[in-house]
């Protein structure tokens, strides 16, 4: 236990201190960026870093980081001037609404079009199903949105071209996730407008996740399905049905899972390409334009966020697979 | 059931506007909605060229300045006491946790400039950095701001400054009521709210604000030039500009920001949209570091000039949506030199100053390329690559350098470079704004002075005319610096970036502006 709590201490701290000191150790700073085009004096440039809090020793700045992270307290945001956690809040609702959307629709069709390949292993179909998901996996998805947006919102006039919800609409924030709010709000038509901006945004940042689970569950359904207990149940003369999702499938089951978590590590972290093609306001964008302008407030909490998120995500995965298949247990 | 969900997603697919909803697909997320603390042209089109007005303003469209909230001005004989008369029963805005009791007086006035000169005036925000107050150097300019009667204010000057007014006209100068900041500091709320819940005087009353999503303003009522026809204006927040042109072109929205060049023939062909252009207040230059060699030799920084084919670049770089530039200031501006030569391009005259400079064989340098796209320069790698291209002509050898943008403000302004490309958008139509801030010996400690370029004597020239209010004795002054600038070359001007807009045709009145900001007083809705 002590040892546990040990490891967690130690990896805050390295968080913190790899999240502190990253976006510092680049040149140029936030007066840099403040002043643009325009000149500054030396005494104007350290009026403004006095300003900011960037004159202080640098371990005393980190000394202020951490403790006040313990206290969930990340600072201001340097271009906005708002609590970094108050824009976190409104930020992150908007990135777990697509990425489990995302998630959702990816697993499910992947797993069922994976298992299908490896059913009918060496047919057409599993040609097909396999190349389109390697080109899958390999699509840039800044292309990919376009070409969605191209012909599904602005020729055929299906969904709309971008943003999270209709901006005619006012829904009062109370989770911050849109569904939920619209249903608390009692709002059916926002709750529909909701549903139809997530539509195209949902399906872009899904390719990729579908196409890793589509490969991961026919790769390890063809590898169990050649293991010796899978031959003794056929001989048994279970039904194929049986085998299939009592037995492969439990075996597999592993294996999905992690793909799975690697995808929603991804997906909570990474959604840069597709958040800024849909507007969609959510982290990834927020942390890349923190980086430009040298916001360190909002990337330090950006990556410290960024880290954890691998961490539980990774850390939930394993439990997870250890649950469904306790043999692990010892190899994890 | 399948074909019932299938009617609802996918009826009424494009957005229904109601007629009095305008909506304006802006480039990204304002910083802040108080005037004094913005600079960058996102956030002063949410603030204060929405929510607020000025004493003198441009007139629309213009770079003239008109009366805002000042009915009449004085200008003292010795240029240092400017006398406003301001307007009566100007109201300001109310929000849910504040109603004005008064109208628009000095105090408000005394409140805005001097909240902003004197870090200790009750109503100054701790630890703000007044950056647009400080970089026009009004700290320095400004002596006091007074009241002499509730609708009279007076300002006295340090030293007389022509482009003064011009500076009054500007979006950091935007009057703030004096009203509000007391109330925010005794309720407790701090002046940190004027940075999220703005009142002004202005055409619309700041309603709610999404981070990268939203920002939604209402029509005010008691608008002292009339209520506006629109009854909402909407920002919504499109990163990405082939996004908001498909955006326009779907009807999500009725205006753009920042079209790219290379969509415009598209755009213009399409029956339901306009393209508006006007000439920007601009330029865009490749700065040779002066301080180096071999730049501090004139002969070289001609050679070079000679073998850019700056016709090449305006029609691959800007596609044609620019002018050929020539001076530092844009032909726009007043005081422009005419009579300047084109830029000449000929490579037997440039190998011919080469060799006269003792570089028969060239030699090696390096241009730092602009790392973001800007009004004045959409892509500095690509032209970087031209420009590359045409040296190697005359034997120079150019590595292409680049860093990220505070990277990049940061080593330039230190003169780390060679070679450097660099552009300039006016803040107030004033030739000082441009030559003063670019090529001033000053500006080279400033650090905006890129070519770190002083000539005593085109130095002297701007000092002389910038004492004076006298248009025409300026002129001739600012004249005679060009042709200074012209003979000692030390930037090789590239073009001056024409400004676009891209409209719905349901738009009416809406007119494209000059400093590239986006202003909606005035607009409707077919």
């Amino acid at each position: 236990m002590i040892a546990k709590i040990f490891k967690i201490l130690l990896s805050f701290l390295f968080i913190t201190l790899v999240s502190f000191s990253i976006i510092r150790l680049i040149p140029g700073d936030p007066a840099q960026n403040i002043i643009g085009e325009r000149g500054a004096s030396e005494e104007r440039l350290i009026e403004i870093r006095k300003n900011l809090g960037l004159d202080q020793p640098l371990l005393m700045q980190y000394g202020h980081f951490v403790l006040n992270a313990l206290k969930g307290d990340f600072g201001d945001s340097i271009s906005s001037k708002q609590p970094v956690i108050q824009e976190f809040k409104v930020l992150f609702p908007a990135t777990f609404e697509l990425a489990a959307t995302a998630l959702i629709w990816s697993s499910l069709l992947g797993i069922g079009l994976g298992i299908f390949a490896a059913i009918r292993r060496n047919t057409f179909i599993d040609y097909l199903i396999v190349s389109v998901s390697t080109v899958g996996f390999a699509m840039p998805v800044f292309w990919w949105g376009l070409v969605c947006i191209f012909v599904f919102a602005v020729q055929f006039m299906l969904f709309p071209v971008s943003g999270r919800i209709d901006v005619i609409f006012d829904i009062p924030y109370a989770t911050g996730f849109y569904f939920i709010d619209a249903v608390l709000a009692g709002d059916g038509a926002a709750f529909l407008s909701a549903c139809r901006h997530i539509v195209l945004p949902a399906f872009v940042l899904g390719t990729i996740p579908l196409a890793l689970v589509t490969r991961v569950t026919r790769s390890a359904f063809i590898d169990i399905s050649k293991e010796d207990f899978i031959r003794t149940a056929r001989a048994k003369g279970l039904s194929s049905s049986r085998i299939i999702f009592k037995h492969i499938f439990k075996n597999a089951l592993p294996q999905i899972l992690t793909a799975l978590g690697l995808s929603l590590g991804h997906l909570l972290t990474g959604a840069i390409m597709t958040e800024t093609l849909f507007s969609w306001p959510g982290l990834g964008r927020w942390i890349v334009t923190s980086i430009l302008a040298r916001d360190y407030p909002v990337v330090q909490a950006g990556l410290f966020y960024s880290m954890v998120i691998v961490f539980a995500v990774n850390f939930t995965t394993d439990e997870f697979v250890k649950w469904v298949n306790p043999r692990l247990k010892e190899s994890l | 059931m399948r074909r019932l969900l299938f009617l609802v997603l996918f009826s009424a697919s494009s957005v229904s506007f109601s007629a009095q909803n305008l909506i304006y697909c802006s480039e990204g997320s304002p910083s802040s909605f108080n005037p004094q603390l913005v600079s960058d042209g996102v956030s002063m089109n949410a603030s204060s060229q929405t929510v607020f007005n000025r004493l003198v303003e441009f007139k629309k469209g213009t770079t003239e300045i008109e009366p805002g909230l000042a009915e009449s001005w004085t200008v003292s004989k010795d240029q240092l006491t400017y006398t406003f008369k301001l307007k009566k029963n100007v109201q300001f805005h109310s929000n849910s946790f504040f109603k004005p009791s008064r109208a628009l007086n000095a105090e408000d006035v005394v409140y805005t400039f001097m909240s902003q000169l004197n870090p200790k005036h009750p109503l100054s925000i701790p630890q703000a950095n007044y950056e647009y107050f400080k970089a026009m150097e009004l700290d320095q300019i400004i002596e006091n701001v007074s009241k002499a009667d509730e609708q009279t204010v007076v300002f006295k000057l340090k030293r007389p400054e022509a482009p003064f007014l011009a500076n009054l006209a500007m979006d950091f100068a935007s009057i703030l009521s004096a009203e509000y900041a007391e109330f925010l500091i005794k309720s407790g709320k701090g002046l940190k709210t004027l940075e999220t819940q703005p009142i002004g005087t202005g055409p619309f009353v700041f309603k709610s604000y999404q981070k990268d999503s939203t920002v939604k303003f209402t029509a005010f009522e008691n608008y002292f030039k009339g209520r506006q026809k629109i009854d909402q204006l909407i920002f919504s927040i499109v990163a990405d500009s082939t996004v908001r042109t498909q955006k326009l072109k779907s009807g999500e929205c009725h205006v753009m920001s920042e079209p790219q060049p290379q969509d415009l023939e598209n755009l213009k062909a399409n029956p339901k949209l306009k393209v508006l252009s006007i000439e920007g207040l601009n330029v865009s230059y490749i700065a040779f570091n002066t301080e180096k060699k071999p730049f501090n030799n004139k002969k070289v920084r001609e050679a070079l000039s000679l073998a850019m084919n700056q016709k090449n670049y305006i029609d691959v770089i800007y596609k044609s949506q620019a002018q050929a530039a020539k001076n530092p200031i844009p032909p726009s501006m007043w005081s422009y030199a005419t009579a300047t030569a084109a830029v000449e391009y000929n490579l037997e005259k440039a190998k011919k100053l080469m060799a006269e400079a003792g570089f028969k064989n060239g030699f090696e340098t390096e241009l730092w390329t602009l790392p973001v796209s800007r009004a004045y320069l959409p892509n500095g790698k690509k032209l970087g690559e031209l420009v590359q291209a045409d040296l190697e002509k005359i034997g120079v050898k150019v590595k292409l350098v680049t860093f990220d943008w505070p990277t990049y403000l940061e080593k330039s302004k230190k003169g780390d470079h060679q070679m450097v490309q660099f552009g300039w958008i006016g803040d107030n139509g004033d030739p000082d704004n441009f030559m003063n801030v670019l090529l001033g010996c000053s500006a080279i400690k400033a650090g905006s002075n890129y070519a770190r370029w002083c000539d005593q004597k085109f130095d002297q020239l701007l000092q002389k005319a910038k004492s004076m209010t006298d248009q025409k004795k300026r002129s001739q002054f600012y004249l005679e610096a060009q042709n200074i600038f012209n003979q000692e070359k030390p930037w090789f001007p590239i073009a001056y970036a024409k400004q676009n807009k891209v409209i719905s045709t349901l738009v009416q009145g809406y007119k494209i502006d000059p400093f590239g900001h986006d202003n909606f007083e005035g607009v409707s809705l077919k």
